[in-house]
């Protein structure tokens, strides 16, 4: 059912390494992401999965290595250019505004496309009404597409957290990227609350054709969604290729069970 | 009143007269994308118009069946006047229906063509299809989901339409062959077959035609002056007689505007923003509400719940004088008005009832203590006693002569009259034609001279004249001692408390009265969480001593109740437990309308029912269950069984038993 990958590259990471003080978080990790594709990022934890992400969008700089995302190279980013660039992402731990309803969370992924001046919106007229009316109205497909209209006008900090991750992911859409990244979508949700999720996750990619690149721990989730799978252990990379591959290799085996001898990773 | 007009005998008739007659008026709206969009009757007659045309042209003919399965959509409404425009026969199945009931529906109607919502029923539909070699196309609403699979067989209601228009746009013609089709059907043309769920059995298909349907609409409209000022929410399964008559042919009747909600979620808060002016709801949706309400005031603050208690005793006691126009003392009066504006009026509002001039409760039989709860605040609810093979209406209730415990007088055109075993007859216009492809069935239910046994026993109470209903006939039975036992009067006095849901009354030719209690998890959960009582599932929680203190206490209280009344003494309840699963029409232990059934729940759980009645303390219990997305698990359970103590009736014969 999946849409066939097209070759043509997003994003390629080359030779990335990145150390806290004495800390040697990524080393030397190289890997790409293909357009339209979903590709997970697995590995134990401390592996330098959020990490990854980090550097990816910007939060984190690298010390050496080069992102290259949509043809244009780069050492150094911000998070705002790399939203404003295409990137979204959602947290491991929910980072949604609390005290707002559902709706205004989602508003907020518009606030870049946004283009009416500070003065504008503040008197909300002209040209600001009909694009806030226009930004309403992608708000509100998504909220459709995540069947969430019953929590429309509830504040988050009040919902369940499979709906708060639900929430997210929402205003995550709302920037409408052409890389989404999802840092543990599915973590301590149940088994049906995983099904919807996962169920999202693919309708995602194939209604709006977005490129996905996530984190997860739930090993059925990852092979039944992913396209391909780069496997980091120690902040290196040592394996990648399809759920099928990866799943045989012996040095992931290893990462993950340890070593026969019980010298554990 | 539109169209009393003899001529308007069938629906697409009633749809042209009504877009000439007040094209400009608003016929439909539906909640999208957070906007209530409406079409008028003109642009409704326009959309079913462009539909109809394209279904002609993927080849539905006069006399086909054709399935609609979902929810509450304007397509889907229109899908059926645009079948009906035809001549075809539309088939409404419930759209939570297992793809094995909907199989069976399927091809027991020998489907040409379905009408889908989404991709959750195109997957059901492609799961069962190799059993349905009649079916062709199937069309959908949205579009998600669906952009992979093979569209040999799928299109879209959109691209339908766009056959339909284009088709009207090069063939001058076109239109009044289509308007022709529309003049040639006839008020005794078949208008729909709807299944019912049935509690026993396989479903059967209830033939109705367009006069039985626009007769019984016409009578219901004039009973309640019901006119084009209406706003109902369409939020019940359209494969229900209810809400056939209520969401699709009292509107087309009388020209009132049915909203569709956004989704099943939101359908108390978009009941809220519309006001409905005119409702129509089985038991259980009034109960929910009355059960979130308590939860909610269990809750609030001190001084809100004193507040709240103080204003619902006074709407209690004069509550319903007031609505029933009765004579009150000022202070009552003015007390009430207080109440109205700081408890029921808010309270109104949460419930989307603030507009409401005509409620009913349908379906089952409704809680007096419920039932007074409603009327006390105000909301005119009523009760009506219907079926499918009446085209919905059998008897209701007047306004001002509402008396809790009966079901009302005859309706307009209908005939009711008590067997001698009992059971309730009646003969109406809106008898149906007979039962799809069984013939004998329909001569079981219905006599040569046009009466039908509604398989309900009741008599006319006495003092008012109106209808009581006790429960199904073949579900009256009796004790070993003769005893009468009503199962169902039983359960719906437990079921009035908002701690227990559902409950199943055991006894006939037994020594005594047993009941199995399912608790409501909203209900008790919240009242678990108060009282610091720990729990990791639904089981757990279910078979909690403290849970069962509450229960019997319930329990008690109803068996005291049941000592009060002469013919029910002898039945009180002896012993009790709590099921540890709840029951669901996905185990096939509920109907599709949450009607519990008692003789395959006794079969199923029948190592229960015996250790009820062998004295035992506790009882080992393996069932099988269904989870949402079709896979089944087994559960098995230790459940604990209690004993009451009955209280001394009235009648003599409870001391012997006691």
């Amino acid at each position: 059912m999946r849409a066939p990958s097209s070759p043509e590259m997003l994003l390629a990471v080359e030779d990335v390494s990145l150390a806290f003080g004495g800390v040697q978080a990524l080393t030397g990790v190289s890997f790409d992401i293909r357009k339209g594709e979903i590709r997970a990022i697995i590995g134990p934890n401390g592996a330098g999965k959020t990490s990854m992400l980090n550097v990816i969008n910007g939060f984190y700089q690298p010390q050496s290595g080069r992102i290259t995302f949509k043809g244009k190279a780069r050492t150094t980013m911000r998070p705002y250019a790399a939203a404003q660039g295409g990137i979204a992402r959602t947290f491991q731990n929910l980072a949604l505004f609390k005290g707002m309803t559902t709706l205004d969370n989602i508003m907020a992924g518009r606030a870049l496309k946004m283009r009416c001046g500070f003065f504008w919106q503040l008197i909300r007229h002209g040209p600001a009404l009909k694009e806030e009316v226009e930004h309403r109205r992608r708000a509100e497909e998504i909220i459709d597409f995540l069947e969430i209209a019953a929590i429309r006008k509830i504040q988050v900090g009040r919902l369940p957290y499979g709906l708060q991750k639900r929430v997210e992911l929402g205003r995550a859409l709302a920037m409408e990227p052409d890389l989404l990244l999802l840092d543990e979508p599915m973590a301590g949700m149940n088994l049906e609350e995983k099904e919807d999720m996962s169920r999202f996750v693919l309708d995602i990619n194939h209604q709006y054709g977005t490129t996905i690149a996530l984190i997860e721990h739930d090993m059925g989730v990852v092979m039944d969604l992913s396209d391909r799978v780069v496997v980091l252990d120690y902040g290196r990379k040592i394996a990648d290729g399809t759920p099928g591959e990866v799943k045989c290799d012996e040095g992931v085996i290893r990462a993950y069970l340890g070593e026969p001898q019980g010298t554990s990773g | 009143m539109l169209s009393t007009d003899i001529s308007l005998d069938t629906l697409p008739k009633l749809l042209i007269h009504n877009a000439s007659a007040i094209g400009k008026r608003p016929a439909i709206r539906h909640k999208d994308l957070g906007i209530w969009q409406t079409w008028t009757w003109l642009e409704t007659l326009e959309e079913v118009r462009a539909f109809s045309v394209g279904l002609s042209e993927l080849g539905l003919r006069r006399g086909d069946r054709f399935a609609i399965i979902g929810g509450n959509r304007p397509k889907l409404y229109w899908a059926i006047c645009a079948g009906q425009a035809l001549g075809a026969v539309p088939v409404p199945v419930y759209a939570d229906a297992v793809a094995e009931e909907m199989a069976y529906v399927l091809s027991h109607a020998e489907v040409t063509l379905a009408v889908v919502q989404d991709q959750e029923q195109v997957d059901k539909i492609a799961a069962i299809s190799d059993r349905l070699p009649q079916l062709g196309r199937v069309v959908y609403d949205e579009p998600r989901g669906l952009k992979d699979y093979d569209h040999s067989r799928l299109v879209a209601f959109e691209d339908v339409q766009r056959i339909g228009r284009k088709r009207i746009a090069i063939d001058p013609d076109c239109l009044q062959r289509w308007e022709a089709g529309v003049a040639d059907g006839k008020g005794n043309d078949l208008a729909i077959i709807l299944y019912t769920s049935g509690t026993t059995g396989r479903p059967k298909g209830v033939m109705l035609t367009h006069e039985n349907t626009i007769v019984s609409a016409r009578n219901a409209n004039a009973f309640d002056q019901l006119g084009q000022d209406e706003e109902v929410i369409a939020y019940l399964p359209i494969a229900w007689i209810g809400d056939h008559i209520f969401s699709y042919v009292q509107s087309y009747v009388a020209g009132y505007c049915v909203n569709c909600p956004e989704t099943p979620d939101t359908v108390v808060e978009d009941r809220r923003e519309i006001g409905t002016t005119y409702a129509f709801a089985p038991p259980r949706v009034y109960e929910n509400l009355l059960t979130l309400t308590m939860v909610r005031m269990a809750d609030a603050s001190a001084l809100k719940r004193k507040l709240f208690d103080f204003f619902i005793a006074i709407a209690r006691r004069w509550g319903e004088k007031i609505l029933n126009h009765e004579k009150v003392p000022l202070t009552a009066r003015l007390l009430y008005a207080i109440g109205n504006l700081l408890v029921y009026g808010p309270l109104k509002n949460r419930f989307g009832l603030s507009r409401i001039r005509v409620a009913y409760t349908a379906g089952e039989a409704i809680g007096p203590e419920i039932f007074r709860f409603y009327r006390a605040l105000g909301i005119n609810l009523k009760q009506l006693y219907g079926q499918t093979e009446a085209s919905v209406y059998i008897t209701a209730q007047p306004d001002g002569e509402i008396h809790a415990e009966t079901v009302g007088k005859a309706s307009p055109d209908v005939e009711v009259k008590i067997s001698e075993g009992g059971e309730v007859l009646f003969r109406s216009p809106g008898v149906f034609v007979g039962y799809f492809k069984d013939p004998d069935k329909t001569a079981e239910v219905r006599t040569p001279d046009g009466w039908v046994h509604t398989g309900d026993a009741g008599f006319f109470d006495p003092k008012t004249g109106h209808l009581k209903i006790i429960d199904r006939a073949k579900d009256v039975g009796r004790l070993k001692d003769g005893t009468l036992f009503a199962p169902k009067y039983i359960e719906n006095k437990l079921k009035f408390y908002p701690n227990i849901r559902e409950a199943v009354a055991v006894g006939v030719g037994r020594d005594f009265v047993c009941v199995m209690v399912n608790i409501d998890l909203m209900a008790v959960g919240s009242w678990a969480e108060r009282n610091n009582v720990v729990y990791s599932s639904y089981q757990e929680l279910a078979g909690h001593p403290l849970v069962y203190d509450m229960i019997a206490q319930h329990i008690d209280e109803v068996n005291r109740s049941l000592a009060e009344e002469e013919v029910m003494a002898g039945a009180q309840i002896r012993r009790f437990l709590v099921l540890p699963k709840e029951l669901d029409p996905d185990d096939g232990e509920l109907t599709r309308t949450q009607k519990i059934r008692r003789a395959f729940i006794t079969e199923r759980y029948a190592p229960l029912v015996e250790a009820l009645y062998h004295g035992a303390t506790v009882a080992e219990i393996s069932t099988e269950v269904t989870f949402e997305d079709g896979h089944k698990g087994a559960i098995a359970a230790r459940v604990a069984i209690r004993d009451m103590q009955p209280y001394a009736g009235r009648v003599a014969k409870m001391e012997r038993a006691a």
